[in-house]
């Protein structure tokens, strides 16, 4: 029991980061090899702002509205120079952009594990959830924050209009120009929402674990979860995410803790052989990169 | 590259002059720079070569280097093996696992390539990693310095010739390689694969080589890099190493071989610039225990600089330079 609460917190985890690299690929087709950095910018930015007020209710969504924020600047001031470079270029750009944020985040914050829960006065309590299995209290909310923005990205890409003309954007960014979509617009709001989905990733996962330059690993690790789902597919995200959590925490238990790092691209390579357009990508995604 | 302008040869015979002089001038510390230098034009080629003129995108190069690198230290360790056996052995297992990331390039393009290979990089990282703390060497594995000839080869100066020679070797090789039939595939299918299948060419066996090859070299300049240091562990092959190959063939200049040579050197000299440049400053006392993460800022900017404004990288400037002084 102990091990399907484990599996649940994960893959939610995976679940909640792995949706900013598929909104990002699914919109524009880049792949954001930064995501986890700008995650943990995200839960610093909550660091900074825990600095300056000690009301959780205060600090979260001013952190929440900044990496939004950030994350819109991102796309304007950098990922935009892009537009019409090759794929790699494109990739390699948010690799350096990765690197950049790491740099910047020691020489501001240090390298020092640091917690945000403690000037907010969180305190993280374990709660039963399912008879014989215990989780954190923040997991718990980390789970019910993954359902409700999966349900609300769901109900904005079909029904707003905004969200449609996403969706056009990513089907076929020429006639969507046409039919009068801004596209840079449209880029610079889906970069700001996967930099915030990101972010509140980061921030849940540093307030009840601490906070230090190994998120990055998280994020990079959520990654094979939105592939394995296909990277052009939400709901492909939520079920990647769960057999990724799955399989590295029964591995873990069962066979050799030092796979936690691996086992996720283990099951990458597996599905780049047997079916590299995902379990619920579109199989032409894959020529038009 | 075939015009023998009066311009080009006396650059390239003040090049080979100051190549041969440095050993006789240079400090200790600046000689391991050189050999740094030149252990990461070898790697840097090799990416050349795959990502440059094939067009094949690798994010795995330091699993690579880390293949090499181990292949030496758990053959020096387990048998005894000389370096004589250790580099060679390396090449092969480059080969071997140029084979295994090649592969999926047969079926991916694009970005699916480049997660192949990184899923492989964290792979190979993971095996290391293994082989590390099943065998008790928890901090890394000690090889002990080439000997030929009765004389060890364990100081810089020592080296220096020998990775010069092994570098001028591989750059020679790659030259060739690429005025080939071999070189005018990879060409081909950098452009367009269909066009390169109707011309004839086999462009899977076509891939596959150009990982092999280029893997087998990573994996000897691993090797090389092992016995350079007399010391292997996994931590020396993060992820940032690969990333730092990509940014010496982007900072370089896609394409061209003396774009890799360019890039190596930019690349290996831009910390200890950094770590020189920081201790001029008079504070220093605060800044030293971030220089890494100067670094890192510093290098992702320079990285971006080039991918945004000078996509042709040092080479693009170099020829816009000599462009605009009317040689051509």
């Amino acid at each position: 029991m102990q091990l399907v609460a484990n599996i649940i917190v994960l893959s939610a985890i995976y679940a909640l980061i792995s949706c900013g690299y598929v909104l990002i690929y699914r919109v524009s087709r880049v792949l954001n090899l930064a995501h986890g950095e700008l995650m943990m910018v995200g839960a610093y930015l909550l660091l900074m702002t825990a600095s300056f007020t000690s009301n959780p209710m205060v600090a979260i969504p001013v952190a929440a509205v900044l990496s939004l924020t950030m994350g819109a600047l991102v796309y304007l001031l950098l990922m935009r120079r892009m537009t019409g470079e090759s794929v790699l270029a494109a990739i390699l750009t948010t690799i350096a952009l990765g690197i950049l944020l790491r740099g910047l985040i020691v020489i501001f914050f240090s390298a020092a594990h640091q917690y945000p829960a403690v000037p907010l006065g969180i305190h993280s309590s374990s709660v039963q959830v399912l008879p014989g299995a215990r989780i954190s209290s923040l997991s718990l909310i980390l789970v019910v924050v993954t359902a409700l923005v999966y349900a609300s990205l769901f109900a904005f890409l079909r029904l707003s209009r905004w969200g449609l003309r996403m969706q056009a954007a990513g089907q076929n960014p020429l006639l969507a120009a046409q039919r009068g979509i801004n596209l840079h617009a449209i880029y610079a709001m889906v970069w700001a929402i996967s930099m915030f989905t990101g972010s509140v990733a980061g921030m849940l996962i540093s307030l009840d674990a601490g906070l230090d330059q190994t998120l990055i690993m998280i994020g990079l690790k959520a990654f094979p979860a939105a592939l394995v789902g296909g990277l052009d597919s939400l709901l492909g995200a939520l079920i990647g995410s769960l057999i990724v959590a799955a399989a590295e925490v029964l591995l873990i238990q069962y066979v050799n803790p030092l796979l936690a790092d691996v086992v996720p691209f283990l099951i990458l390579i597996v599905m780049l052989v047997v079916r590299p357009w995902g379990l619920f990508g579109t199989r032409e995604a894959l020529d038009r990169v | 590259m075939s015009d023998l302008s009066p311009m080009r040869v006396v650059t390239a015979l003040i090049a080979i002059a100051a190549l041969i002089a440095l050993p006789f001038l240079a400090s200790g510390a600046t000689l391991d720079i050189a050999n740094q230098i030149l252990l990461a034009t070898i790697g840097a080629i090799a990416l050349m070569l795959l990502t440059g003129f094939a067009g094949q995108i690798s994010l795995g190069h330091a699993g690579l280097l880390a293949a090499g690198a181990f292949t030496a230290g758990i053959l020096a360790q387990e048998i005894a093996a000389p370096f004589w056996i250790g580099i060679p052995a390396a090449a092969l297992t480059g080969a071997l696992l140029g084979v295994i990331f090649g592969l999926p390039s047969l079926r991916l393009r694009g970005i699916y390539l480049a997660v192949s290979t990184l899923a492989l990089h964290f792979l190979v990282v993971y095996v290391g990693g293994e082989y590390e703390t099943r065998r008790g060497f928890s901090t890394g594995i000690l090889i002990d310095p080439p000997v030929v000839f009765g004389f060890e080869f364990w100081d810089p100066v020592a080296w220096y010739p020998v990775l010069l020679f092994v570098a001028v070797i591989v750059w020679l090789l790659a030259r060739n390689l690429l005025r080939s039939r071999t070189g005018r595939a990879w060409a081909a299918i950098h452009d367009t694969e269909p066009v390169a299948a109707a011309l004839g060419i086999n462009v899977a066996r076509t891939k596959l080589w150009a990982f092999v090859i280029s893997s087998a070299i990573t994996a000897m300049a691993g090797a090389l890099f092992a016995y350079y240091r007399g010391f292997v562990s996994i931590e020396a092959f993060s992820l940032f190493v690969t990333i730092q190959y990509v940014a010496m063939i982007i900072i370089g200049g896609m394409g061209s071989l003396l774009g890799a040579v360019l890039g190596a050197a930019f690349v290996t000299v831009l910390p200890h610039a950094i770590e020189a440049a920081s201790a001029l400053l008079p504070s220093s006392g605060g800044l030293a225990g971030s220089i890494f993460a100067m670094n890192y800022a510093a290098f992702g900017l320079i990285m971006i600089a080039f991918l945004v404004f000078e996509p042709g990288g040092l080479v693009g400037i170099l020829r816009r330079i000599g462009g605009k002084r009317g040689t051509r």
